[in-house]
Protein backbone atom coordinates (compact mmCIF):
# COMPACT_ATOMS: atom_id res chain seq x y z
CA UNK A 1 0.00 0.00 0.00
CA UNK A 2 2.48 2.47 1.29
CA UNK A 3 5.38 1.43 -1.64
CA UNK A 4 2.32 1.37 -4.82
CA UNK A 5 1.37 5.48 -3.14
CA UNK A 6 4.75 6.13 -2.88
CA UNK A 7 5.61 5.14 -6.41
CA UNK A 8 2.36 6.74 -7.39
CA UNK A 9 3.23 9.62 -6.19
CA UNK A 10 6.71 9.73 -7.90
CA UNK A 11 4.83 9.46 -10.99
CA UNK A 12 2.95 12.24 -10.09
CA UNK A 13 6.44 14.28 -9.53
CA UNK A 14 7.38 13.20 -12.53
CA UNK A 15 4.39 14.34 -14.79
CA UNK A 16 4.68 17.47 -13.16
CA UNK A 17 8.34 18.13 -13.53
CA UNK A 18 8.21 16.94 -17.49
CA UNK A 19 5.13 19.17 -18.15
CA UNK A 20 6.96 22.25 -16.05
CA UNK A 21 9.73 21.95 -18.76
CA UNK A 22 7.74 21.73 -21.77
CA UNK A 23 6.34 24.22 -20.87
CA UNK A 24 9.78 26.52 -20.29
CA UNK A 25 10.49 25.73 -24.00
CA UNK A 26 7.16 26.43 -25.07
CA UNK A 27 7.09 29.56 -23.38
CA UNK A 28 10.76 30.37 -22.94
CA UNK A 29 12.31 29.16 -26.81
CA UNK A 30 10.74 31.60 -28.94
CA UNK A 31 11.95 34.64 -26.80
CA UNK A 32 15.27 33.34 -26.51
CA UNK A 33 15.73 32.70 -30.34
CA UNK A 34 14.59 36.50 -30.70
CA UNK A 35 16.82 37.34 -28.17
CA UNK A 36 20.17 35.21 -29.66
CA UNK A 37 18.88 36.19 -33.66
CA UNK A 38 19.31 39.96 -32.76
CA UNK A 39 22.90 38.89 -31.75
CA UNK A 40 23.74 37.46 -35.09
CA UNK A 41 24.96 38.59 -38.23
CA UNK A 42 22.19 38.58 -40.94
CA UNK A 43 24.27 35.68 -42.64
CA UNK A 44 24.37 33.46 -39.47
CA UNK A 45 20.49 33.68 -38.65
CA UNK A 46 19.52 30.63 -41.06
CA UNK A 47 22.35 28.74 -40.92
CA UNK A 48 22.37 24.94 -40.86
CA UNK A 49 22.31 23.36 -38.65
CA UNK A 50 21.23 26.12 -36.69
CA UNK A 51 22.10 27.54 -33.34
CA UNK A 52 20.72 29.12 -30.45
CA UNK A 53 23.55 30.89 -29.47
CA UNK A 54 25.80 32.34 -32.34
CA UNK A 55 28.86 31.40 -33.38
CA UNK A 56 30.26 35.29 -32.87
CA UNK A 57 28.15 37.01 -30.91
CA UNK A 58 28.09 40.70 -33.05
CA UNK A 59 26.04 44.20 -31.86
CA UNK A 60 25.96 45.06 -35.88
CA UNK A 61 21.93 44.90 -35.73
CA UNK A 62 21.73 47.59 -32.75
CA UNK A 63 24.54 49.95 -34.14
CA UNK A 64 22.75 49.93 -37.26
CA UNK A 65 19.48 51.04 -35.33
CA UNK A 66 21.34 53.57 -33.48
CA UNK A 67 22.68 55.22 -36.62
CA UNK A 68 19.52 54.93 -38.50
CA UNK A 69 17.42 58.68 -38.04
CA UNK A 70 14.24 56.95 -39.20
CA UNK A 71 14.54 54.13 -37.09
CA UNK A 72 15.30 56.32 -34.02
CA UNK A 73 12.52 58.59 -34.72
CA UNK A 74 9.85 55.46 -34.25
CA UNK A 75 11.17 54.77 -31.24
CA UNK A 76 11.14 58.93 -30.43
CA UNK A 77 7.28 59.24 -31.56
CA UNK A 78 6.44 56.00 -30.04
CA UNK A 79 7.90 57.51 -26.21
CA UNK A 80 6.48 60.69 -26.43
CA UNK A 81 2.58 59.58 -27.20
CA UNK A 82 3.31 56.70 -24.90
CA UNK A 83 4.26 59.22 -21.91
CA UNK A 84 1.73 61.76 -23.20
CA UNK A 85 -1.24 59.95 -22.58
CA UNK A 86 0.11 58.51 -19.50
CA UNK A 87 0.48 62.18 -18.10
CA UNK A 88 -2.67 63.54 -19.37
CA UNK A 89 -4.49 59.89 -18.27
CA UNK A 90 -3.23 60.11 -14.88
CA UNK A 91 -3.69 63.41 -14.20
CA UNK A 92 -7.45 63.31 -15.32
CA UNK A 93 -8.33 60.10 -13.53
CA UNK A 94 -6.64 60.84 -10.70
CA UNK A 95 -9.05 63.98 -10.63
CA UNK A 96 -12.45 61.95 -11.80
CA UNK A 97 -11.35 58.98 -9.61
CA UNK A 98 -11.08 61.07 -6.57
CA UNK A 99 -14.33 62.99 -7.04
CA UNK A 100 -16.39 59.38 -7.69
CA UNK A 101 -14.89 58.05 -4.78
CA UNK A 102 -15.97 61.02 -2.79
CA UNK A 103 -18.92 62.55 -4.32
CA UNK A 104 -21.80 61.05 -6.55
CA UNK A 105 -22.60 57.94 -5.54
CA UNK A 106 -25.63 57.70 -8.13
CA UNK A 107 -22.87 57.42 -11.33
CA UNK A 108 -21.06 54.39 -9.40
CA UNK A 109 -23.46 52.22 -9.77
CA UNK A 110 -23.36 52.61 -14.04
CA UNK A 111 -19.99 53.00 -13.54
CA UNK A 112 -18.73 49.82 -14.36
CA UNK A 113 -21.50 49.02 -17.05
CA UNK A 114 -19.99 51.75 -18.72
CA UNK A 115 -16.55 50.50 -18.85
CA UNK A 116 -17.77 47.37 -19.73
CA UNK A 117 -19.16 48.58 -22.65
CA UNK A 118 -16.26 50.74 -23.86
CA UNK A 119 -14.42 47.60 -23.68
CA UNK A 120 -16.69 45.35 -26.18
CA UNK A 121 -16.74 48.14 -28.84
CA UNK A 122 -14.58 46.93 -31.69
CA UNK A 123 -11.80 49.14 -32.10
CA UNK A 124 -12.53 48.79 -36.43
CA UNK A 125 -16.09 50.19 -36.05
CA UNK A 126 -14.74 53.55 -34.00
CA UNK A 127 -11.54 53.91 -36.60
CA UNK A 128 -13.85 55.25 -39.68
CA UNK A 129 -15.81 57.72 -37.59
CA UNK A 130 -12.48 58.85 -35.58
CA UNK A 131 -10.38 58.95 -39.53
CA UNK A 132 -13.38 61.15 -40.32
CA UNK A 133 -13.21 63.80 -37.15
CA UNK A 134 -9.52 63.49 -36.86
CA UNK A 135 -8.71 64.57 -40.39
CA UNK A 136 -11.43 67.03 -40.03
CA UNK A 137 -9.94 68.78 -36.83
CA UNK A 138 -6.92 68.82 -38.70
CA UNK A 139 -4.75 66.24 -36.19
CA UNK A 140 -4.59 63.79 -39.09
CA UNK A 141 -0.23 62.33 -39.18
CA UNK A 142 0.19 64.48 -35.44
CA UNK A 143 1.16 63.82 -32.07
CA UNK A 144 -2.04 64.90 -31.29
CA UNK A 145 -4.91 62.96 -32.87
CA UNK A 146 -2.84 59.65 -31.48
CA UNK A 147 -2.86 61.21 -27.93
CA UNK A 148 -6.33 62.17 -28.31
CA UNK A 149 -7.44 58.93 -29.45
CA UNK A 150 -5.66 57.18 -27.32
CA UNK A 151 -7.10 58.52 -24.34
CA UNK A 152 -10.40 57.99 -25.24
CA UNK A 153 -9.48 54.51 -25.05
CA UNK A 154 -6.95 54.62 -21.44
CA UNK A 155 -9.56 56.96 -20.05
CA UNK A 156 -12.60 54.89 -19.06
CA UNK A 157 -10.54 52.12 -17.41
CA UNK A 158 -7.95 54.67 -15.34
CA UNK A 159 -10.72 56.67 -14.00
CA UNK A 160 -12.49 53.04 -12.71
CA UNK A 161 -8.99 51.53 -11.26
CA UNK A 162 -8.45 55.44 -9.73
CA UNK A 163 -11.96 55.38 -7.70
CA UNK A 164 -11.47 51.52 -6.38
CA UNK A 165 -7.96 52.87 -4.86
CA UNK A 166 -9.51 55.50 -3.57
CA UNK A 167 -12.55 53.88 -2.06
CA UNK A 168 -9.42 51.35 -0.48
CA UNK A 169 -8.56 54.83 1.62
CA UNK A 170 -10.58 56.16 4.47
CA UNK A 171 -13.09 59.23 4.10
CA UNK A 172 -11.12 60.25 7.73
CA UNK A 173 -7.77 60.92 6.32
CA UNK A 174 -9.31 63.41 3.44
CA UNK A 175 -11.45 64.74 5.40
CA UNK A 176 -8.69 65.67 8.39
CA UNK A 177 -7.23 67.95 5.64
CA UNK A 178 -10.35 69.94 5.32
CA UNK A 179 -11.00 70.14 9.11
CA UNK A 180 -7.42 72.05 9.03
CA UNK A 181 -8.80 73.95 6.81
CA UNK A 182 -7.06 72.56 3.41
CA UNK A 183 -8.74 72.26 0.12
CA UNK A 184 -10.17 69.92 -1.93
CA UNK A 185 -7.10 69.63 -4.21
CA UNK A 186 -5.16 69.66 -1.05
CA UNK A 187 -6.43 66.73 0.25
CA UNK A 188 -5.95 64.65 -2.81
CA UNK A 189 -2.55 65.90 -3.49
CA UNK A 190 -1.16 65.54 0.07
CA UNK A 191 -3.10 62.65 1.21
CA UNK A 192 -4.73 60.39 -1.05
CA UNK A 193 -2.22 60.29 -4.03
CA UNK A 194 1.04 59.48 -1.20
CA UNK A 195 -1.00 56.89 0.08
CA UNK A 196 -2.44 55.44 -3.34
CA UNK A 197 0.64 55.12 -5.29
CA UNK A 198 0.54 51.69 -6.02
CA UNK A 199 -3.34 52.17 -7.92
CA UNK A 200 -0.83 55.27 -9.71
CA UNK A 201 1.62 52.76 -10.89
CA UNK A 202 -0.79 50.21 -12.21
CA UNK A 203 -2.76 52.73 -13.81
CA UNK A 204 0.57 54.41 -15.37
CA UNK A 205 1.74 50.98 -16.52
CA UNK A 206 -1.99 50.24 -17.57
CA UNK A 207 -1.92 53.32 -19.98
CA UNK A 208 1.52 53.38 -21.48
CA UNK A 209 1.52 49.96 -22.24
CA UNK A 210 -2.02 50.35 -24.26
CA UNK A 211 -0.59 53.23 -25.73
CA UNK A 212 2.97 51.46 -26.44
CA UNK A 213 1.13 48.95 -28.46
CA UNK A 214 -1.41 49.88 -30.12
CA UNK A 215 -1.40 49.37 -33.40
CA UNK A 216 -4.66 50.09 -35.73
CA UNK A 217 -5.34 53.83 -35.10
CA UNK A 218 -1.67 54.49 -35.33
CA UNK A 219 -1.04 52.74 -39.10
CA UNK A 220 -4.57 54.60 -40.06
CA UNK A 221 -4.19 58.11 -38.76
CA UNK A 222 -0.49 58.53 -39.03
CA UNK A 223 0.65 58.31 -42.82
CA UNK A 224 4.51 59.80 -43.43
CA UNK A 225 7.32 57.86 -42.10
CA UNK A 226 8.48 60.52 -39.44
CA UNK A 227 5.41 60.25 -36.99
CA UNK A 228 5.13 56.47 -37.07
CA UNK A 229 5.56 54.38 -34.12
CA UNK A 230 7.53 51.54 -33.22
CA UNK A 231 4.89 48.70 -34.17
CA UNK A 232 4.30 50.44 -37.54
CA UNK A 233 7.75 51.28 -38.01
CA UNK A 234 8.07 47.07 -37.62
CA UNK A 235 5.39 46.80 -40.30
CA UNK A 236 7.24 48.97 -42.69
CA UNK A 237 11.04 47.55 -41.95
CA UNK A 238 8.66 44.20 -42.85
CA UNK A 239 8.12 44.96 -45.86
CA UNK A 240 11.38 46.96 -46.55
CA UNK A 241 14.36 44.91 -45.39
CA UNK A 242 12.36 41.35 -45.61
CA UNK A 243 15.97 39.74 -44.86
CA UNK A 244 17.27 42.17 -42.46
CA UNK A 245 16.30 39.56 -39.46
CA UNK A 246 18.83 40.48 -37.11
CA UNK A 247 17.67 44.16 -37.69
CA UNK A 248 14.04 42.88 -37.05
CA UNK A 249 14.69 41.00 -34.01
CA UNK A 250 17.36 43.90 -32.34
CA UNK A 251 14.20 46.43 -33.59
CA UNK A 252 11.84 44.09 -31.60
CA UNK A 253 14.09 43.74 -28.67
CA UNK A 254 14.32 47.35 -28.13
CA UNK A 255 10.45 47.79 -28.60
CA UNK A 256 10.05 45.57 -25.91
CA UNK A 257 12.17 47.23 -23.51
CA UNK A 258 9.78 49.16 -21.81
CA UNK A 259 7.54 46.18 -21.15
CA UNK A 260 10.07 44.24 -20.21
CA UNK A 261 11.59 47.03 -17.67
CA UNK A 262 8.28 47.61 -16.06
CA UNK A 263 7.72 43.73 -15.24
CA UNK A 264 11.19 42.85 -14.12
CA UNK A 265 11.04 46.23 -11.96
CA UNK A 266 7.58 45.86 -10.32
CA UNK A 267 6.19 42.68 -11.61
CA UNK A 268 3.26 43.14 -9.04
CA UNK A 269 2.13 46.77 -10.49
CA UNK A 270 2.65 45.19 -14.32
CA UNK A 271 0.16 42.38 -13.27
CA UNK A 272 -2.38 44.35 -11.94
CA UNK A 273 -2.31 46.53 -14.81
CA UNK A 274 -2.71 43.72 -17.20
CA UNK A 275 -5.17 41.93 -15.41
CA UNK A 276 -7.41 44.82 -14.65
CA UNK A 277 -9.58 43.94 -17.18
CA UNK A 278 -10.70 40.57 -16.28
CA UNK A 279 -11.11 41.20 -12.55
CA UNK A 280 -14.52 42.47 -10.85
CA UNK A 281 -13.48 45.78 -8.37
CA UNK B 1 -16.77 64.43 -12.67
CA UNK B 2 -19.36 64.22 -14.20
CA UNK B 3 -18.25 66.47 -17.37
CA UNK B 4 -15.53 63.91 -17.84
CA UNK B 5 -17.54 61.29 -18.37
CA UNK B 6 -20.15 63.39 -20.58
CA UNK B 7 -17.17 64.15 -22.99
CA UNK B 8 -16.32 60.38 -22.86
CA UNK B 9 -19.97 59.18 -23.82
CA UNK B 10 -19.81 61.47 -26.25
CA UNK B 11 -16.45 60.44 -27.67
CA UNK B 12 -18.00 56.85 -27.34
CA UNK B 13 -21.30 57.40 -28.93
CA UNK B 14 -21.39 59.67 -31.34
CA UNK B 15 -18.83 57.71 -33.68
CA UNK B 16 -21.08 54.78 -33.09
CA UNK B 17 -23.70 56.81 -34.53
CA UNK B 18 -21.56 58.39 -36.69
CA UNK B 19 -21.10 54.25 -37.70
CA UNK B 20 -24.65 53.58 -38.05
CA UNK B 21 -25.51 56.37 -40.16
CA UNK B 22 -22.86 55.75 -42.77
CA UNK B 23 -23.75 51.90 -42.97
CA UNK B 24 -27.04 53.24 -44.10
CA UNK B 25 -26.05 55.69 -46.86
CA UNK B 26 -24.11 55.21 -49.91
CA UNK B 27 -21.07 56.77 -50.92
CA UNK B 28 -20.26 58.20 -48.03
CA UNK B 29 -16.65 60.36 -46.85
CA UNK B 30 -16.07 59.99 -50.65
CA UNK B 31 -19.44 61.17 -52.10
CA UNK B 32 -20.44 65.17 -51.33
CA UNK B 33 -24.16 63.78 -51.52
CA UNK B 34 -24.74 60.57 -49.90
CA UNK B 35 -27.80 58.81 -50.81
CA UNK B 36 -30.28 56.86 -47.59
CA UNK B 37 -30.22 53.77 -49.05
CA UNK B 38 -31.76 51.39 -46.10
CA UNK B 39 -30.28 47.89 -45.33
CA UNK B 40 -28.78 47.57 -48.61
CA UNK B 41 -25.06 47.80 -47.78
CA UNK B 42 -25.92 45.05 -45.26
CA UNK B 43 -27.91 42.72 -47.69
CA UNK B 44 -24.52 43.54 -49.83
CA UNK B 45 -22.71 41.93 -47.50
CA UNK B 46 -24.29 39.22 -45.62
CA UNK B 47 -24.40 38.11 -49.71
CA UNK B 48 -20.60 38.38 -50.10
CA UNK B 49 -18.54 35.70 -50.78
CA UNK B 50 -15.38 37.57 -48.61
CA UNK B 51 -17.56 38.49 -45.80
CA UNK B 52 -18.97 34.55 -45.47
CA UNK B 53 -15.31 33.43 -45.82
CA UNK B 54 -14.31 36.14 -43.43
CA UNK B 55 -17.21 35.45 -40.76
CA UNK B 56 -16.09 31.87 -40.55
CA UNK B 57 -12.70 32.21 -40.39
CA UNK B 58 -12.65 34.33 -37.49
CA UNK B 59 -15.50 31.99 -35.90
CA UNK B 60 -13.06 29.22 -36.37
CA UNK B 61 -10.27 31.94 -34.92
CA UNK B 62 -11.88 33.00 -31.96
CA UNK B 63 -13.39 29.53 -30.69
CA UNK B 64 -10.35 27.42 -31.17
CA UNK B 65 -8.32 30.42 -29.93
CA UNK B 66 -9.88 30.66 -26.76
CA UNK B 67 -10.01 26.53 -26.47
CA UNK B 68 -6.53 26.45 -26.42
CA UNK B 69 -5.81 29.33 -24.00
CA UNK B 70 -8.01 27.70 -21.54
CA UNK B 71 -6.37 24.44 -21.37
CA UNK B 72 -2.81 25.80 -21.94
CA UNK B 73 -3.53 28.16 -19.45
CA UNK B 74 -5.11 25.37 -17.14
CA UNK B 75 -2.75 23.19 -17.53
CA UNK B 76 0.04 25.57 -16.95
CA UNK B 77 -1.80 26.83 -13.66
CA UNK B 78 -2.12 23.21 -12.04
CA UNK B 79 1.34 22.51 -12.65
CA UNK B 80 2.21 25.76 -11.11
CA UNK B 81 -0.25 25.32 -8.16
CA UNK B 82 1.04 21.45 -7.65
CA UNK B 83 2.19 21.24 -3.76
CA UNK B 84 5.11 19.00 -5.19
CA UNK B 85 7.54 21.80 -6.64
CA UNK B 86 9.01 24.16 -3.65
CA UNK B 87 7.95 27.76 -3.87
CA UNK B 88 11.10 29.87 -5.62
CA UNK B 89 11.26 27.18 -8.45
CA UNK B 90 7.07 28.07 -8.85
CA UNK B 91 8.05 32.07 -8.63
CA UNK B 92 10.92 31.55 -11.25
CA UNK B 93 8.82 29.29 -13.68
CA UNK B 94 5.46 31.72 -13.15
CA UNK B 95 7.48 34.83 -14.01
CA UNK B 96 8.98 32.89 -17.63
CA UNK B 97 5.77 31.19 -18.30
CA UNK B 98 3.71 35.10 -18.55
CA UNK B 99 6.66 36.05 -20.59
CA UNK B 100 4.95 35.43 -23.92
CA UNK B 101 1.58 37.90 -22.99
CA UNK B 102 4.25 40.65 -23.15
CA UNK B 103 5.08 41.01 -26.46
CA UNK B 104 2.83 43.82 -28.68
CA UNK B 105 0.98 42.01 -31.48
CA UNK B 106 3.60 42.72 -34.16
CA UNK B 107 6.64 41.96 -32.51
CA UNK B 108 4.67 38.27 -31.61
CA UNK B 109 4.36 38.46 -35.21
CA UNK B 110 7.95 38.58 -36.06
CA UNK B 111 9.37 36.45 -33.92
CA UNK B 112 6.84 33.81 -35.78
CA UNK B 113 7.64 34.61 -38.81
CA UNK B 114 11.43 34.08 -38.14
CA UNK B 115 10.54 30.91 -36.36
CA UNK B 116 7.65 29.49 -39.06
CA UNK B 117 9.93 30.42 -41.70
CA UNK B 118 10.33 27.91 -44.82
CA UNK B 119 13.55 27.89 -44.02
CA UNK B 120 13.64 28.05 -39.97
CA UNK B 121 14.05 26.47 -37.10
CA UNK B 122 10.91 24.92 -36.81
CA UNK B 123 10.71 22.90 -40.13
CA UNK B 124 14.50 22.22 -39.36
CA UNK B 125 13.62 20.91 -35.98
CA UNK B 126 10.64 18.80 -37.72
CA UNK B 127 12.91 17.23 -40.55
CA UNK B 128 15.61 16.08 -38.15
CA UNK B 129 12.82 14.40 -36.07
CA UNK B 130 11.34 12.87 -39.21
CA UNK B 131 8.34 14.84 -39.02
CA UNK B 132 8.24 16.41 -41.67
CA UNK B 133 9.82 15.40 -45.43
CA UNK B 134 10.15 18.95 -46.58
CA UNK B 135 10.07 22.78 -45.57
CA UNK B 136 6.62 23.30 -45.52
CA UNK B 137 5.36 26.81 -45.73
CA UNK B 138 3.70 27.74 -42.06
CA UNK B 139 1.85 31.48 -42.90
CA UNK B 140 1.57 31.09 -47.42
CA UNK B 141 -0.39 27.44 -47.64
CA UNK B 142 -3.53 28.65 -47.65
CA UNK B 143 -4.70 25.11 -45.99
CA UNK B 144 -2.40 25.93 -43.15
CA UNK B 145 -1.96 29.70 -42.34
CA UNK B 146 -5.66 29.68 -40.31
CA UNK B 147 -4.18 27.38 -37.86
CA UNK B 148 -0.57 28.44 -37.98
CA UNK B 149 -2.08 32.11 -37.17
CA UNK B 150 -4.35 29.80 -34.52
CA UNK B 151 -1.06 28.55 -33.18
CA UNK B 152 0.58 31.89 -32.80
CA UNK B 153 -2.45 33.22 -31.28
CA UNK B 154 -2.71 30.56 -28.26
CA UNK B 155 1.38 31.30 -27.59
CA UNK B 156 0.44 35.06 -27.19
CA UNK B 157 -2.64 34.94 -24.80
CA UNK B 158 -2.67 31.49 -22.52
CA UNK B 159 -0.56 33.61 -19.93
CA UNK B 160 -3.81 35.72 -18.83
CA UNK B 161 -6.12 32.61 -18.59
CA UNK B 162 -3.06 31.41 -16.62
CA UNK B 163 -2.41 34.49 -13.97
CA UNK B 164 -6.31 34.41 -13.26
CA UNK B 165 -6.84 30.57 -12.87
CA UNK B 166 -3.50 30.64 -10.51
CA UNK B 167 -5.24 33.10 -8.30
CA UNK B 168 -8.85 31.58 -8.47
CA UNK B 169 -7.15 28.10 -7.49
CA UNK B 170 -4.95 30.11 -4.90
CA UNK B 171 -8.51 31.41 -3.38
CA UNK B 172 -9.34 27.51 -2.49
CA UNK B 173 -9.73 27.11 1.07
CA UNK B 174 -7.00 23.87 1.54
CA UNK B 175 -9.91 22.72 4.17
CA UNK B 176 -11.78 21.85 1.08
CA UNK B 177 -9.41 19.66 -0.71
CA UNK B 178 -8.46 17.96 3.36
CA UNK B 179 -11.82 16.91 3.69
CA UNK B 180 -12.27 15.24 0.22
CA UNK B 181 -8.73 12.92 0.77
CA UNK B 182 -10.44 11.85 3.85
CA UNK B 183 -13.43 10.80 2.18
CA UNK B 184 -10.91 9.01 0.04
CA UNK B 185 -11.24 11.24 -2.84
CA UNK B 186 -8.61 10.82 -5.56
CA UNK B 187 -6.58 13.42 -7.65
CA UNK B 188 -9.58 13.57 -10.68
CA UNK B 189 -12.29 13.59 -8.28
CA UNK B 190 -10.66 16.62 -6.38
CA UNK B 191 -9.93 18.25 -9.59
CA UNK B 192 -13.64 17.60 -10.79
CA UNK B 193 -15.51 18.17 -7.84
CA UNK B 194 -13.59 21.27 -6.08
CA UNK B 195 -10.96 23.17 -8.30
CA UNK B 196 -13.22 23.33 -11.38
CA UNK B 197 -16.62 24.33 -9.52
CA UNK B 198 -14.50 26.76 -7.93
CA UNK B 199 -12.85 28.37 -11.12
CA UNK B 200 -16.20 28.30 -13.69
CA UNK B 201 -16.55 32.08 -12.76
CA UNK B 202 -13.55 33.14 -13.81
CA UNK B 203 -13.39 31.44 -16.77
CA UNK B 204 -16.39 32.14 -18.10
CA UNK B 205 -15.55 35.96 -17.15
CA UNK B 206 -12.23 35.24 -19.08
CA UNK B 207 -13.64 33.41 -22.20
CA UNK B 208 -15.87 36.10 -22.73
CA UNK B 209 -14.04 38.55 -22.60
CA UNK B 210 -11.68 36.86 -25.03
CA UNK B 211 -14.44 36.33 -27.20
CA UNK B 212 -14.82 40.26 -27.57
CA UNK B 213 -10.89 41.00 -27.69
CA UNK B 214 -9.75 37.92 -30.18
CA UNK B 215 -12.51 38.08 -32.65
CA UNK B 216 -11.25 42.50 -32.59
CA UNK B 217 -7.92 41.21 -33.11
CA UNK B 218 -5.84 43.26 -36.28
CA UNK B 219 -2.29 43.33 -36.08
CA UNK B 220 -1.48 39.63 -35.46
CA UNK B 221 -3.22 38.84 -38.79
CA UNK B 222 -2.45 42.02 -40.64
CA UNK B 223 1.36 41.00 -39.62
CA UNK B 224 1.59 37.79 -40.34
CA UNK B 225 -0.52 36.80 -42.88
CA UNK B 226 -2.62 39.91 -44.16
CA UNK B 227 -5.80 37.81 -44.58
CA UNK B 228 -3.92 36.14 -47.34
CA UNK B 229 -2.57 33.78 -49.40
CA UNK B 230 -6.00 34.14 -50.91
CA UNK B 231 -9.00 34.99 -47.90
CA UNK B 232 -7.63 31.73 -46.51
CA UNK B 233 -7.16 33.88 -42.53
CA UNK B 234 -9.25 37.17 -44.11
CA UNK B 235 -10.79 38.60 -40.80
CA UNK B 236 -13.21 40.19 -40.16
CA UNK B 237 -11.57 43.12 -38.65
CA UNK B 238 -8.83 42.72 -41.52
CA UNK B 239 -11.60 42.88 -44.24
CA UNK B 240 -13.20 45.50 -42.67
CA UNK B 241 -10.15 47.60 -42.53
CA UNK B 242 -9.77 47.08 -45.93
CA UNK B 243 -12.99 47.76 -47.41
CA UNK B 244 -12.61 51.23 -46.00
CA UNK B 245 -8.93 51.73 -46.44
CA UNK B 246 -7.81 50.29 -49.62
CA UNK B 247 -10.72 50.12 -51.03
CA UNK B 248 -12.08 53.40 -49.94
CA UNK B 249 -15.94 51.92 -49.74
CA UNK B 250 -16.22 53.10 -46.04
CA UNK B 251 -20.44 52.55 -46.70
CA UNK B 252 -19.77 48.73 -46.98
CA UNK B 253 -16.80 48.82 -44.46
CA UNK B 254 -19.24 50.90 -42.13
CA UNK B 255 -21.98 48.05 -42.30
CA UNK B 256 -19.09 45.55 -41.27
CA UNK B 257 -18.19 47.42 -38.92
CA UNK B 258 -21.72 47.51 -37.57
CA UNK B 259 -21.93 44.09 -37.52
CA UNK B 260 -19.30 43.06 -35.84
CA UNK B 261 -20.22 46.27 -33.55
CA UNK B 262 -24.08 44.38 -32.70
CA UNK B 263 -22.31 40.61 -31.82
CA UNK B 264 -19.62 42.20 -29.49
CA UNK B 265 -21.86 44.21 -27.64
CA UNK B 266 -24.53 40.60 -27.80
CA UNK B 267 -21.19 39.07 -26.03
CA UNK B 268 -21.10 42.19 -23.77
CA UNK B 269 -24.75 41.86 -22.09
CA UNK B 270 -24.09 38.40 -22.07
CA UNK B 271 -21.20 38.86 -19.44
CA UNK B 272 -23.06 41.78 -17.74
CA UNK B 273 -25.60 39.38 -17.19
CA UNK B 274 -23.32 36.35 -15.79
CA UNK B 275 -21.56 39.05 -13.52
CA UNK B 276 -24.83 39.65 -12.62
CA UNK B 277 -26.35 37.07 -11.11
CA UNK B 278 -23.00 35.33 -9.93
CA UNK B 279 -22.77 39.14 -7.66
CA UNK B 280 -26.69 37.80 -6.58
CA UNK B 281 -25.37 34.41 -6.10
CA UNK B 282 -21.86 35.64 -3.77
CA UNK B 283 -19.67 33.69 -6.10
CA UNK B 284 -16.18 34.30 -5.85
Amino acid sequence: MTVTLHRKRRTMALITYLGLAAGLLYAGFPVLWMLFSSLKSNLEIFAVPPRLIPREITFGAYRAIFSDRVKLRFFLNSYVVATAVTLLTLVVATLAGYSLSRHSFKLKRHLSLFIISTQAIPPITLLIPYFGLIVALGLYDTYFGLIFTYMVFTLPYAILMMTGYFNTVPRELDEAVRVDGGSDLLALWRVLVPVSIPGVVATGVYTFLLAWNEFLFALTLTRTTEMRTVPIGIQQLMGQHAFEWNQMMAMSMLGSVPILGVYLVAQRYFLAGMTAGSVKS
Amino acid sequence: MAPTYVLLALLMVLPMVMVVRFALMDNVIVNRDPVFVGASNFLRLLGDRTFQISLGNTLYFTVMSIAFHLLIGLAFALLLNSSLIDPLLRGVLRAVYIVPWMFTATITAVIWRLLLNPVGIVNFTLQALNIAAANIEWFSSSTLALHALTFVNVWAGYPFYMVSLLAGMQGIPDELYEAAKIDGADNVQRFRHITLPHLTPIIVSIAMLDFIWTMHLFPLVWMTTGGGPGRSTEMLATFTYKLAFTTFDFSLASASAVIILIVSIAVALLYIRYQRASDERGAP
